[in-house]
């Protein structure tokens, strides 16, 4: 679905403009009016989306309707009679819930640390997000720059308002996580002496992020993976864990399983247990596209909380300036960072500038969102949307020809495949549902507030205050998940085989959800979207 | 979507392992799938043509040719009979990457069935991404890991041309075994990388970062504001 001779006709403006924007920098916001444009347009803001959860630890706190409803929702074990008391089908060390970077990573790093190690996942292993980062991930390891410059821009994107030990560790083991990729054979792009090659993203003081060509995450995950199994670490697929297991003190003692496939449940065992599950994009707050993977529903977060782990910012959400808008199938997509990264300038309808290019992400977006919906200045879609454009063709006036084909493959691949040549054409964009600032708390250590309960990746929260900048969730999963490894297999040995394993925290949730009068009908986790008959 | 626009939509029949649909033409395989009432469970992954779980075979009616894609990234055409391949049984060598060296004697004990390689270019021709697969075999062959490692890059492991494959070459996993050899010990380290890494290790940036850590917000804020950016 190639663009309509409306949209051609629009871009035209674009073409104009494109020559008199190379080399000029459109000034960025001041601290004030990014306040403004914030509390206007972010949907943060918008109050009717939320809702203040009525039950469990953090009974009172806010967050997107949505997400209350999976959280104010019984147990899939309702009304099932499981057998606690028999030996279990798995019994480990450390259980890791999620095949994503962080459960990948953890796994690794426990085993090294001599802990027999079982990782469940939902679906395939290596399907989830980290598959999909494109842009880059963070680290100070070039000369002009140091952990501390790294640590600034964290807090200042964050609006100060992450956890400062957990934003240390963040910027601390940096550099160790990429020479440690590096180790594994991870493809960086790098220059002939071995230098990688580093550019900015949105809210970077420094060019510290790194990349693999644009399928970054993708080339982490398959590496991760394929070192995984080389290690023999045993990699259980299509079986979600659906509830947290404790022992007889309350402590976190395995989980129950569900075999998508053949419908059973499958008891799991485990001395410390490590919740890597991802996010939840798939919910569609207040019904936006979202970039994310199929499985991104926030079933971490539910049994999570369930077992009694606190949480942090659930009423964050990160949405990303630059979303598919057209062609349709690309509708919610990631249009990677790095084309920002690269030169692209965001435009109007008139082929106008109206934002910094690389603001914050948060920023960014509503800035996009006021262009559309106050100024009127968006792009009419055929399909009913209003949309920014995005010069992508700029690039290659900025950094030459075959820059695009060179450093945004997938990007040019994907909208190829809809007719769209973004070395020629400009790409039309809206924000899209993205990120979880929030999620379970946790310490440096990757503890949750739930003794032997271990959280990493985007499941955990406070890392990135209410707002994550472009390359610092890649980083993130690996630095929590190594932590929660390590810390979940030290843990582990001090614990002889947990006993009296239960739910009876399940029960006394369903009372409280009754007492309640809440979550009447629903089931969660949700584990899989319904998109049949839309 | 406005109504004029639901008006304008045309819908074509598709076949989904033989069984008719009709769903409209401006889907996507899986889209499609899900507008004729499946709930995927396999087949299904990042929905964005990065993860390689949506490999589908289809032929379209009146054609002989059988022709592959990313389900995710392919829209659906009057008369397609499709099915997806979630999954294809395929070996992976395993290794320890510490053990071995980026030699044509140490991959052929990983991977022997690239030897085999009978040139017939199934694979190139089946490639949902337009990789050419014979030639990064061909480098493999020839112990040309960088070459191997530049070609193959854009793999998604779909794992369709192993589906084809006459001889039962691996060549994703042969691919990524290249790509881990050439990343390991051809691409030369970053020195500063390990030096930074050092550094931190001893404990060199822990009074920087420290100062910031208990700095009040109001400092902070300060700080963030006035920060020199690199150009």
């Amino acid at each position: 679905m190639a663009y309509t001779p409306q949209l051609k006709e629009l871009m035209k403006k674009v073409e104009a403009s494109r020559a008199s924007r190379v080399g000029v920098e459109y000034p960025r916001m001041s601290p004030e009016e990014r306040r403004d444009v914030l509390r206007k347009f972010h949907p943060d803001y918008i109050e009717d989306g939320f809702r203040n959860i009525k039950v469990g630890v953090d009974k009172g706190t806010r967050m997107p309707n949505e997400m209350a409803d999976v959280f104010e929702a019984y147990s899939r074990l309702r009304d099932i009679d499981l057998d606690l008391k028999s030996d279990p089908d798995y019994d480990v060390d450390v259980l890791i819930i999620g095949g994503g970077g962080a459960g990948a990573s953890a796994a690794l790093i426990a085993q090294e640390a001599g802990a027999d190690v079982l990782l469940t996942t939902k679906l395939r292993f290596g399907d989830a997000n980290t598959m999909m980062a494109q842009g880059g991930i963070q680290a100070a390891d070039k000369e002009n720059d140091t952990p501390a410059i790294h640590y600034l821009d964290v807090l200042g994107g964050g609006r100060l308002e992450n956890i400062p030990e957990l934003a240390r560790a963040l910027v601390m083991d940096a550099p160790l996580v990429i020479k440690w990729l590096e180790e594994l054979g991870t493809m960086f792009d790098k220059n002939e002496e071995g230098k990688m090659i580093t550019i900015h993203g949105g809210g970077t003081s420094r060019k510290r992020m790194h990349a693999a060509r644009d399928y970054t995450g993708a080339e982490i995950m398959r590496t991760l993976r394929d070192e995984v199994y080389n290690k023999g670490i045993t990699v259980v697929e299509f079986s979600p864990a659906v509830e947290i297991l404790l022992d007889k003190q309350g402590c976190a003692a395995g989980a129950v399983l569900y075999n998508l496939e053949t419908e059973q449940y499958l008891i799991a065992r485990a001395k410390t247990v490590i919740v890597a599950t991802g996010g939840s994009g798939r919910l569609h707050y207040r019904g936006f596209p979202t970039s994310n993977h199929y499985g991104a529903t926030a079933d971490g977060l539910v049994i999570g909380y369930r077992a009694g782990a606190k949480t942090i910012y659930t009423d964050s959400i990160q949405y990303h300036p630059t979303g598919g808008a057209y062609p349709p199938q690309l509708l919610g997509l990631l249009v990677t960072e790095k084309t920002r990264g690269l030169g692209a300038q965001p435009l109007n309808i008139n082929g106008e500038q109206f934002v910094y290019h690389l603001e914050t992400r948060d920023v960014e977006s509503s800035a996009i969102i006021r262009e559309c919906e106050e100024r009127g200045l968006g792009v009419p879609l055929p399909t009913g949307i209003t949309a920014v454009w995005l010069d992508s063709p700029i690039i290659e006036l900025i950094h030459g020809e075959g820059t695009i084909e060179r450093q945004l493959p997938a990007m040019m691949r994907q909208f190829h495949r809809f007719d769209v040549d973004i070395r020629k054409e400009p790409m039309l964009i809206y924000p899209t549902l993205h990120y979880q600032n929030g999620g379970l708390l946790i310490d440096d250590q990757a503890r949750s507030s739930v003794e032997n309960l271990y959280v990493a990746g985007e499941a955990a929260g406070g890392i990135h205050g209410t707002n994550r900048l472009m390359g610092n969730s890649l980083l993130d999963i690996l630095v929590f998940g190594r932590r929660a490894g390590k810390s979940a297999a030290e843990k582990s040995r001090e614990i002889s085989t947990p006993e009296g394993l239960n739910l009876n925290h399940v029960a006394s949730y369903h009372q409280e959800l009754e007492k309640a009068d809440a979550g009447k009908g629903r089931v969660g986790p949700v584990m899989l979207p319904h998109y049949t008959h839309r | 979507m406005n109504e004029t626009v639901k008006d304008a939509i045309k819908m074509v029949d598709i076949y989904i392992m033989g069984k008719k649909y009709s769903v409209p033409e401006t889907l996507t395989i899986m889209d499609a799938m899900e507008y004729a009432g499946y709930q995927l469970k396999r087949g299904c992954g990042c929905r964005a043509g990065f993860c390689g779980a949506c490999a589908t075979v289809y032929r379209i009616a009146g054609d002989f040719e059988l022709k592959v894609g990313l389900a995710c990234q392919t829209k659906v055409e009057e008369g397609m009979y499709l099915a997806q391949i979630p999954f294809f049984p395929a070996r992976k060598a395993v290794y320890d990457l510490e053990e071995i060296k980026p030699t044509v004697a140490d991959f052929a004990q990983l991977y022997p069935e690239v030897f085999r390689c009978l040139g017939c270019g199934s694979c190139t021709k089946v490639c949902p991404q337009d990789i050419d697969v014979m030639q990064y075999v061909a480098y493999l062959q020839r112990g040309d890991f960088a070459k191997a490692a530049d070609l193959s890059f854009d793999c998604l492991m779909c794992g369709l041309c192993v589906s084809r494959c006459p001889v039962n070459i691996v060549h994703y996993n042969s691919a990524l075994a290249g790509r881990r050899l050439y990343s390991r010990y051809i691409a030369r380290p970053d020195a500063f990388l390990s030096e930074r890494a050092k550094a931190i290790e001893e404990g060199e940036m822990d009074s920087d970062i420290s100062e910031l850590v208990n700095a009040d917000k109001e400092k902070l804020q300060e700080l963030y504001n006035n920060r020199e950016i690199e150009k």
